[in-house]
C-alpha cells in the first residue's frame, strides 16, 4: 500500500500516547511473553477496539477499556500496547 | 449436534466407582467455575445456604469453600465447591492454578467433578466465553449459569438464551443471582442430574483451531502419560493446547511427565513456526474468533449506551482531585472506626472476660489451679477475643469496598505510591488497617492475588505502629522524654511519638523494597487489575464475609494464641520460691496477729493501716514471684545481650513479657516494681511513672534516661513482641519457617537499631 492509495492516513503509537479518552485499533503486542499472552486472553488480540479511558492521579497506571470490559494496568505495561489511530 | 452430544458416552469419573456401598451413594461433587466477579460466590451460597466449609487447598493459601445442595432430600447428595476466580486454564497466578489443576484432575485433594456449572457474566458475555469455551472443551457434563441478567439489560442488551444454548451444545439458565431469580431452576435442574448423571449432555469442541496446530496438539495429546480415551481425551487435548501456547510451560514431575516431553512440545513449537503459525497466539485467536461469532449472533443491542452509570460514577470517583478526596475520606473513616469504634465492643468484652475471671476467682480458694484458670486461661481467652471486633469492623469495611467494586479503584489510585517499593496499589488497606492492629492487617492482605506480595506485605505490616503499642509509648515518653516545648504546639514528646510512626513506616518501605529486589522477586509483576461495574452490595453478604473471617481467625490463630499464653503465664509464675512464700505467710500473719492485739479503741485507724500494709505486701509478693519466676531468670539471662542498649534484667522482663501482648508491659513493669499490677487508675500510672523515675543502676546514675527511653521505644517500635501477630503470620503464609524468620529478622534489627540509638547518642554525648 501506497500513501497515494490511503484516504485516511493511520499512525501507530503506544496507547499512552492518546489522551484520555481516545480509541484506536490494537496493532500490536510489544511485551514480554506472560503479559502478552494475558492481555490476549483478556481479548486484547489483533484489531480489537480499545479506548485510552483515563491516567491514574500521579499518571500511573492507566485504564483502557475494551469488549466491555475496563482494565487497569501500569504504564510500563500499558506503554507496549500499540494501536492504530485515524486522525 | 445434539444426537451425537446424547449418544457420547459421558466420562465415569473415578471416585463415583470406588464408592462401594449402596444405600449412600457417594455425593456429586458440582463445581462452580467462572471468571473473577461474576457471581460465583453468591450463586454458591444461594445454592447452599449457609453451611459453606470454609479451609485452604493443601499446600497454598487458597481458599476453598464447600457446601452441600441446600435442603436436598434426594437419594443422591450434591456437594458444590465454589472456585476461585479464573481468566484462562493457563494460570498467571495460585487462584487460577488451582483452578486448572481442579478442573484437568491434577489436585490431589479433590477428586474428579461430576459437573461444571460455568458461571458466565451476561453482561461481559464475550471475554467470560472466552475461559467459558475453554472448560467446555473439556467434556464435563456442564451447564451456564448465565447471571448478571439485570446488568445486561440496564446496559441495553438483549440476550437470546436459547440460541447460546445451542451454539455451546449445553444448557444455559439466565439468572440474577444476587436476587436468586433463576436460581431455582438451576437447583431443579442439578437435582435431575443428580439422580440421572449418564442422560446430561456433555461439552464438546467449540473452537476450530488451524489444522497444522491442531496435527500438533492431538500428538502431544496422545504422548501425555495420563492420556485418557473416549470423552476423557478432551481433557489430554485440553491439556496440549495449554502445553503448546504457554511459553513457560515445564513438565510435571508429580504427574509422570518426562523432559522427553518438553522436547516433544519444543519440537512442535518449531515445526509450526516453520509454517509461519505463531504458536503462542494461534489457539487464542481462535478462540476469539469463535467468541466473537458466536457473541454476534446471541446479543442484541436495544440501545446503546455511551456512558453506563459506573462509568458516571468513576468519573468524580477516580477524578485526580475529587477521587483522591473521596479516597483520603474512605480511608479516614475505616481507619477511624477499627482504632475507635472497635473500642467499645473490645471494652465489652474485656469486662465480660475479667467478670468471668473474678467470677472463677471467687468459686476456688486462692492456689495454683485458680491461677491457671483465671491468669492463664481466661485472660489467653481474652487475649483472642480483643481481636475480634477489630477483625469484624475490618472485614466489614473490606466486603464493603469489595463488593461495591471500589476496591479495585482504591488500588488504582494508591498503585503508584506503593508500587514506588515495588508494592501493589492493594497493599495499602493492610497496611493502614496494620496502624490499628497488625492482626486484622495482616488477614486483610488475603485480597492481594500476587502471592510474593502478599507475602511482603504481610511482612512489613507488623512494623506499623498497632494501637497495642501506645500504652507503651506513652508510659515511656511520660517517664524519659522531658516536656519540652519545640516550636509552637509541636512539643518533644509529641515530636518523639511522631518520630516512632515514621521510624515503623520507613522502615517498612526500606525492607519492603529491599525484598522486592532480592528474595522475593517476582520475575512478572504482572499488574492487570479489572475495573469491575460499580455495584450495590449486599448485606446479607458483608455479614457473611465478616462471620467467615471472623470464625476462621478464631480457629486457626485462635487456638494457638490461648497456647502460647499459657505457657507464657507459665513462664511467669514458675518456679515457686518456697523460703520466700514461707517468710510472706509468716509476715502477713505477724501483721493481722499484731493488728488484733493492739488496742480496740483506734481499730477503725489500725484496720485501713492494716489493709495498706497488707497490699503492699502482696504487691512485694508479686514482684519477688515475678522475678524469681522462669520469666525472671530468662531476664537475667538476656541481660547481657540487652545491657549494650543500655537496659536491665527488669526491663529484660518486660520485653518477655510483651510477647503475650505489648501493653502488657505496662502492668508487668508495675509488678518487677512492686507498683501492684495496676495502671488501671490514674493514680496507679503516676506512681508507676514517678517509681520508673527514680530507678537507679547499680553505679547510682538514673536508669531511665531518655536516651535508654528513647533505646527501649525504638525496640518497641520494630520488635515484632506479640504471639498473635506471629501466628497470624504462620497461619497466613502457611509455614513457620516465614513466622521465625519474620521473629528473628525484626528482633535483629530492633537490636541494632536500639544498639545505634543509645550507644550513638553516648558517643554523642547525650545522656
Ligand atoms: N447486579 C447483580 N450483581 C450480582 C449478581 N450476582 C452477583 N452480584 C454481585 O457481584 C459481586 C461479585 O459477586 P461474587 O459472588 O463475590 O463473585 P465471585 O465470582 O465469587 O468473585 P471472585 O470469587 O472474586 O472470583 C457481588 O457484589 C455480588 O453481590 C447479579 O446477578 N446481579
Ligand atoms: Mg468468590
Amino acid at each position: 500500500m501506497t500513501e497515494a492509495t490511503v484516504m485516511t492516513e493511520t499512525t501507530v503509537q503506544p496507547i499512552t500516547a492518546l489522551p484520555a479518552g481516545k480509541a484506536g485499533i490494537v496493532a500490536a503486542l510489544d511485551l514480554p511473553g506472560d503479559v502478552r499472552a494475558r492481555l490476549l486472553e483478556l481479548g486484547l488480540v489483533v484489531g480489537t477496539h480499545v479506548e485510552m479511558v483515563r491516567f491514574a492521579p500521579l499518571g500511573d497506571p492507566v485504564e483502557i477499556r475494551f469488549r466491555g470490559c475496563n482494565l487497569s494496568l501500569r504504564r510500563h505495561e500499558a506503554d507496549g500496547i500499540l494501536v492504530e489511530t485515524t486522525p | 449436534m445434539s444426537a451425537d452430544l446424547l449418544t457420547a458416552k459421558p466420562r465415569k469419573p473415578e471416585a463415583s466407582r470406588q464408592s462401594g456401598s449402596r444405600q449412600s451413594p457417594a455425593p456429586k461433587l458440582v463445581v462452580l467455575t467462572g471468571n473473577p466477579n461474576c457471581g460465583k460466590t453468591t450463586l454458591f451460597n444461594a445454592l447452599t445456604g449457609l453451611r459453606a466449609k470454609v479451609a485452604n487447598y493443601a499446600g497454598v493459601t487458597v481458599e476453598r469453600k464447600e457446601g452441600r445442595l441446600l435442603g436436598d432430600s434426594t437419594a443422591t447428595p450434591v456437594t458444590f465447591l465454589d472456585l476461585p476466580g479464573a481468566y484462562s486454564l493457563s494460570p498467571q497466578s495460585p487462584d487460577e492454578q488451582i483452578v486448572r489443576d481442579v478442573l484437568l484432575q491434577h489436585c490431589r485433594d479433590v477428586p474428579a467433578p461430576d459437573m461444571v456449572v460455568l458461571v458466565v457474566d451476561a453482561s461481559n458475555l464475550e471475554r467470560n466465553l472466552y475461559f467459558a469455551t475453554q472448560v467446555i472443551e473439556l467434556g464435563y457434563p456442564t451447564v451456564i449459569a448465565l447471571n448478571m441478567m439485570d446488568v445486561a439489560r440496564a446496559n441495553g442488551r438483549e440476550l437470546d438464551c436459547a440460541r447460546l444454548a445451542r451454539e455451546l451444545g449445553i444448557p444455559v439458565f439466565p439468572m440474577v443471582a444476587s436476587s436468586r431469580e433463576g436460581v431455582p431452576e438451576l437447583r431443579d435442574h442439578i437435582i435431575a442430574f443428580a439422580q440421572n448423571p449418564d442422560a446430561h449432555p456433555i461439552g464438546r469442541a467449540l473452537c476450530q483451531l488451524p489444522p497444522d496446530f491442531k496435527a500438533e496438539v492431538e500428538q502431544i495429546a496422545r504422548s501425555l502419560p495420563h492420556w485418557r480415551k473416549g470423552p476423557d481425551a478432551r481433557l489430554s487435548a485440553a491439556e496440549a493446547v495449554l502445553m503448546l501456547t504457554d511459553e513457560r510451560y515445564a513438565p510435571r514431575a508429580d504427574s509422570g511427565e518426562s523432559a522427553d516431553l518438553l522436547e516433544k512440545v519444543w519440537d512442535a513449537r518449531q515445526r509450526l513456526e516453520q509454517k509461519s503459525i505463531d504458536w503462542r497466539t494461534a489457539a487464542i485467536e481462535a478462540r476469539y474468533a469463535c467468541v466473537g461469532a458466536i457473541q454476534k449472533l446471541v446479543v442484541c443491542e436495544t440501545l446503546s449506551l455511551s456512558e453506563t452509570p459506573s462509568d458516571k460514577l468513576d468519573r468524580i470517583l477516580t477524578h485526580k482531585v475529587w477521587g483522591t478526596l473521596f479516597f483520603i475520606f474512605v480511608m479516614a473513616v475505616m481507619f477511624q472506626s477499627i482504632f475507635t469504634l472497635a473500642r467499645i465492643p473490645t471494652h465489652f468484652l474485656e469486662n465480660g472476660i475479667a467478670w468471668i475471671g473474678s467470677g472463677i476467682g471467687r468459686l476456688l480458694s486462692p492456689g495454683d489451679l485458680r491461677s491457671l484458670l483465671v491468669d492463664g486461661v481466661v485472660a489467653g481467652v481474652g487475649a483472642v477475643m480483643v481481636f475480634l471486633p477489630q477483625i469484624c469492623l475490618l472485614f466489614l469495611f473490606i466486603a464493603l469496598l469489595e463488593e461495591t467494586g471500589y476496591m479495585a479503584r482504591a488500588a488504582f489510585l494508591m498503585d503508584r505510591v506503593m508500587g514506588k517499593v515495588g508494592l501493589h496499589g492493594k497493599s495499602f488497606i493492610p497496611l493502614l488497617s496494620s496502624f490499628a492492629c497488625a492482626v486484622p492487617g495482616i488477614l486483610a492482605a488475603r485480597t492481594i492475588e500476587h502471592p510474593k506480595d502478599r507475602l511482603v506485605t504481610i511482612l512489613i505490616a507488623p512494623l506499623m505502629s498497632c494501637s497495642a503499642r501506645l500504652p507503651v509509648y506513652t508510659l515511656l515518653i511520660a517517664v524519659c522524654i522531658p516536656d519540652k516545648q519545640i516550636a509552637g504546639p509541636l512539643s518533644l514528646p509529641g515530636l518523639v511519638m511522631l518520630g516512632l510512626y515514621t521510624l515503623g513506616i520507613v522502615l517498612a518501605m526500606a525492607l519492603a523494597w529491599l525484598a522486592k529486589k532480592t528474595i522475593l522477586k517476582s520475575h512478572m509483576p504482572l499488574m492487570i487489575l479489572e475495573l469491575p461495574p460499580y455495584r450495590r452490595p449486599l448485606i446479607r453478604t458483608l455479614f457473611r464475609h465478616m462471620w467467615e473471617r471472623a470464625s476462621l481467625f478464631v480457629q486457626r490463630a485462635g487456638t494457638v494464641i490461648l497456647g502460647i499464653n499459657i505457657l507464657l503465664w507459665f513462664l511467669a509464675t514458675y518456679p515457686r520460691n518456697p523460703n520466700f512464700e514461707n517468710s510472706y505467710r509468716v509476715q502477713r500473719h505477724q501483721l493481722t496477729a499484731l493488728a488484733a492485739a493492739e488496742n480496740p479503741a483506734s481499730q477503725q485507724l489500725d484496720e485501713k493501716k492494716l489493709q495498706a500494709k497488707l497490699r503492699q505486701l502482696d504487691k512485694e509478693l508479686a514482684g519477688e514471684r515475678l522475678r524469681g519466676s522462669f520469666v525472671g531468670r530468662l531476664g537475667r539471662f538476656i541481660e547481657p545481650a540487652i545491657a549494650p542498649l543500655g537496659f536491665d534484667w527488669k526491663i529484660g522482663i518486660g520485653i518477655l513479657s510483651s510477647f503475650a501482648a505489648r501493653e502488657l508491659f505496662v502492668s508487668t513493669m508495675a509488678v518487677v516494681y512492686n507498683v501492684g499490677s495496676g495502671g488501671n487508675t490514674d493514680e496507679d500510672r503516676l506512681g508507676l511513672v514517678q517509681t520508673l523515675r527514680e530507678q537507679k543502676r547499680s553505679d547510682g546514675t538514673p536508669l531511665y534516661t531518655t536516651l535508654t527511653g528513647l533505646a527501649l521505644l525504638v525496640f518497641y517500635a520494630i520488635a515484632l513482641q506479640c504471639a498473635g501477630t506471629a501466628v497470624v503470620i504462620f497461619r497466613e503464609t502457611n509455614s513457620i519457617r516465614w513466622a521465625l524468620a519474620e521473629l528473628l529478622c525484626l528482633g535483629a534489627i530492633a537490636w541494632a537499631m536500639s544498639f545505634l540509638t543509645y550507644q550513638g547518642g553516648r558517643f554523642l554525648g547525650l545522656q
